[in-house]
C-alpha cells in the first residue's frame, strides 16, 4: 500500500447550496473504496468535488499532496481520472474515444506518441473492448458504451480512478469482470473510488466504504466494520444480513 | 473511403469556383479572361471574382460554425441560422449601418458581436437551466424572433439603411463589394484556422462538460472559446452574405455521415462542403431564371428546409445522435 494519492480535510461543498458539510476522506494506492449511501446523499457530487468540477466553500482538498487550487485541469487529469455517472455519446469510434483519454498528457498541438497508442490499446485489452477498436461509440449497447467510457479513464493512466456508477447498464457477469479489474488496477498500486449502488457488490469488493447520507460522512472502514456499525441500516432503512459462503461472506437483504 | 471523401469534396469545391467564376448574365470562358483589360475580364475581376470568393467564405464559415454549435450544445437541431446566431449579427450589421459606419471592419466587427450576444445568451440560459435538447432549439427559435423584431424594428424607424435589402435578409451575394469582404474573409480564415487547430478539445467538449473536465480540459473556458469562434465565424459571413440560413444545419450533418463526427476530420470537411453548397446554389440563384436572378438563400432554404423537417422527424422524441 502506497500513501495518500487524494484527500480532503474538512470540505464543504455544492453548486448552489451546499451539499457536502465537512468531509474528510484519503484514498490511498492499493485499494478499492466504496462509496455508499441512499439517493441524494451526495455520492457523485463528492466525486466532481474531489476533481474540482463542483466548486468548494471550505475545507482543503489535496491531489498528490497538491492544493487543487493550485493545479490545472490537465494536471489534475494526470493524476486522478474520472468516469462520471451521465455521459453524452458522441459520434466518435472507441479508438478515437480511448485515445482521448491521453488529453492530458499531450501539448499543443495534441499529436499522439507511441507511448499515448500503446496506453490506448492497453486500456482496450483490459476492458475487452480491442475488437470493436473501429465501432462508432453510438451504435454500441449501454454497457459496452460504459465499458469505453471506461476504457478512456483507464488510458488516463492515472494513479487514482474516480467511477460513479461503473456497473450502470452492464449485466451481472460484466459487473463481476468489472470488479475484479478493479482489483486488479489497486493490486498495482491504484487507488480505486467507486460510488456503487448495489450494496451487497459494494461490500464484497471493497478495501473501504465510506457510508455518505444527507451530505455528511456517517462512516468509513472496512466493509465488516461498516456492517457491524449497523449504520447501512439506518441510512437506507433496511435489514442487512450476512453469510459465510466458500468465496467470503455474502451481504444480503 | 473516408479518407479519400475529403478530397472528393474539395475537387467539387474547385469546380463549383470554376463554375462560378464563368457563369451569370454574360458567360466567360477561361480563355476571354487571358486577354487584357477587356471588358471580360473586368467582370472577372470587379464581379465573379469578389463574388465567388464570398461564397466560398461563407459557405466555410457558416457550415464550420454550425458543426462548432454542434458539438457544444451536443446538438445535432443546432445551427447559427436557427438559434438566433445568424439573427444577431443581423442586428448588429442594421444597427451599425443605423449609425452610418456601412463599409469594412465596422460591419464585419458589429455582426461578430451581435452573433456572440446571441450565441452566449442560447449557450448561457441552457446551460443554467439543464435545457433539454428540444428546449435549446426552442429558446434558439424565442432568441432568433426576438433578434430579427428588433432589426424590423430599426429599418422601420431608419428606412435609409440601404444595406439591409432583401437580399441581406434571405442571404445573397448581388451585393458583395470587396472592401466589406477583405476583413470578413480574414475573420473566416482566422477562425477556420482556429477550430481547426482545435479539434480535440472539441471532441472532449462533445462528451458533456464534465467528462471533458475529467479528462483535463477547462470545460468552461473551452466552451465559451468554441462558441465565440462559431460567433466570429458565423457573424463575419453574414456581414457580407446577409442572413443566408440552413447551411449551418444541412452541411454538418451530412459531413458526420460521410466522415464520421471525430472534429479533426469533420471541421474541414464541413468547411469545403459548405464553400461547394454554398457557390453551387449561388450558381443556380444566378443561372435559374435568367436574365432574373433570385437570392441565393432561397435556393437554400428550398434545400434546407425539407432537411430540417426530415431531421426533426428522425430526433423525434428529443433523441439526437
Amino acid at each position: 500500500m502506497t500513501g495518500t494519492l487524494l484527500s480532503s480535510e474538512n470540505m464543504c461543498a455544492g453548486y448552489r447550496r451546499e451539499v457536502l458539510h465537512n468531509i474528510s476522506v484519503g484514498f490511498s494506492g492499493g485499494e478499492i473504496t466504496s462509496i455508499i449511501g441512499p439517493n441524494g446523499s451526495g455520492k457523485s457530487t463528492l466525486l466532481k468535488a474531489l476533481i474540482g468540477i463542483v466548486p468548494k466553500s471550505g475545507g482543503s482538498i489535496l491531489v498528490g499532496g497538491t492544493p487543487i487550487e493550485k493545479l490545472s485541469a490537465a494536471a489534475v487529469a494526470r493524476r486522478v481520472a474520472y468516469l462520471p455517472q451521465s455521459k453524452k455519446i458522441p459520434e466518435l469510434s472507441v479508438m478515437t474515444m480511448v485515445l482521448h483519454g491521453r488529453f492530458a498528457h499531450l501539448s499543443y498541438p495534441r499529436r499522439y506518441r507511441r507511448e499515448d497508442i500503446v496506453a490506448a490499446e492497453r486500456a482496450l485489452g483490459m476492458t475487452g473492448l480491442s475488437e470493436l477498436a473501429g465501432e462508432s461509440i453510438s451504435t454500441l449497447s449501454g454497457g459496452t458504451q460504459q465499458r469505453v467510457f471506461l476504457a478512456m479513464a483507464l488510458a488516463q493512466d492515472s494513479p487514482v480512478i474516480l467511477m460513479d456508477e461503473p456497473t450502470s447498464f452492464m449485466d451481472i457477469s460484466h459487473r463481476i469482470k468489472l470488479m475484479e479489474l478493479c482489483r486488479e488496477l489497486a493490486d498495482s498500486g491504484r487507488a480505486v473510488v467507486s460510488v456503487l449502488h448495489d450494496l451487497p457488490m459494494a461490500l464484497k469488493y471493497s478495501d473501504k466504504t465510506m457510508v455518505l447520507s444527507e451530505g455528511t460522512l456517517r462512516a468509513v472502514g472496512s466493509p465488516e466494520e461498516v456492517f457491524r456499525s449497523g449504520i447501512l441500516d439506518i441510512v437506507f432503512g433496511i435489514k442487512l444480513k450476512r453469510t459465510e459462503t466458500e468465496t467470503g461472506l455474502l451481504y444480503y437483504y | 473511403m473516408k479518407k479519400h471523401i475529403f478530397w472528393i469534396a474539395a475537387a467539387v469545391c474547385v469546380l463549383a469556383a470554376v463554375l462560378s467564376l464563368c457563369v451569370g448574365a454574360v458567360w466567360l470562358s477561361p480563355a476571354e479572361l487571358f486577354g487584357g483589360n477587356t471588358p471580360e475580364w473586368r467582370i472577372f475581376r470587379y464581379a465573379r471574382l469578389p463574388r465567388t470568393a464570398a461564397c466560398l467564405l461563407a459557405g466555410a464559415g457558416l457550415a464550420a460554425s454550425g458543426a462548432v454549435i454542434q458539438g457544444v450544445l451536443a446538438n445535432r437541431l443546432a445551427s447559427p441560422g436557427i438559434i438566433g446566431v445568424n439573427a444577431g449579427a443581423g442586428l448588429g450589421v442594421t444597427v451599425c449601418c443605423a449609425f452610418g459606419a456601412i463599409y469594412g471592419l465596422a460591419v464585419a466587427g458589429a455582426a461578430f458581436v451581435g452573433a456572440l450576444l446571441a450565441v452566449l445568451t442560447v449557450a448561457f440560459a441552457a446551460h443554467k437551466t439543464s435545457a433539454s435538447r428540444s428546449a435549446v432549439i426552442l429558446g434558439g427559435v424565442a432568441v432568433n424572433s426576438f433578434l430579427t423584431a428588433v432589426s424590423e424594428g430599426i429599418i422601420t424607424l431608419f428606412p435609409e439603411i440601404g444595406i439591409i435589402t432583401s437580399d441581406f435578409r434571405t442571404g445573397g451575394f448581388s451585393g458583395v463589394v470587396s472592401s466589406r469582404l477583405v476583413p470578413a474573409g480574414i475573420m473566416i480564415i482566422v477562425g477556420l484556422a482556429a477550430v481547426i487547430s482545435l479539434s480535440n478539445e472539441l471532441d472532449l467538449l462533445s462528451m458533456g462538460e464534465e467528462t471533458a473536465q475529467g479528462l483535463g480540459l477547462s470545460a468552461k473556458k473551452a466552451r465559451t472559446v468554441f462558441l465565440t469562434l462559431a460567433a466570429l465565424l458565423a457573424g463575419a459571413s453574414v456581414s457580407f452574405a446577409g442572413l443566408l440560413g440552413f447551411v449551418g444545419l444541412i452541411v454538418p450533418n451530412i459531413a458526420r455521415r460521410l466522415v464520421g463526427g471525430e472534429s479533426r476530420r469533420l471541421l474541414p470537411f464541413s468547411a469545403v462542403f459548405g464553400a461547394a453548397l454554398v457557390t453551387l446554389c449561388d450558381c443556380a440563384a444566378r443561372t435559374l431564371f435568367a436574365p432574373y436572378e433570385i437570392p441565393t438563400g432561397i435556393v437554400l432554404s428550398a434545400i434546407g428546409a425539407p432537411f430540417f423537417i426530415l431531421l426533426l422527424l428522425r430526433h423525434k422524441g428529443g433523441h439526437s445522435g
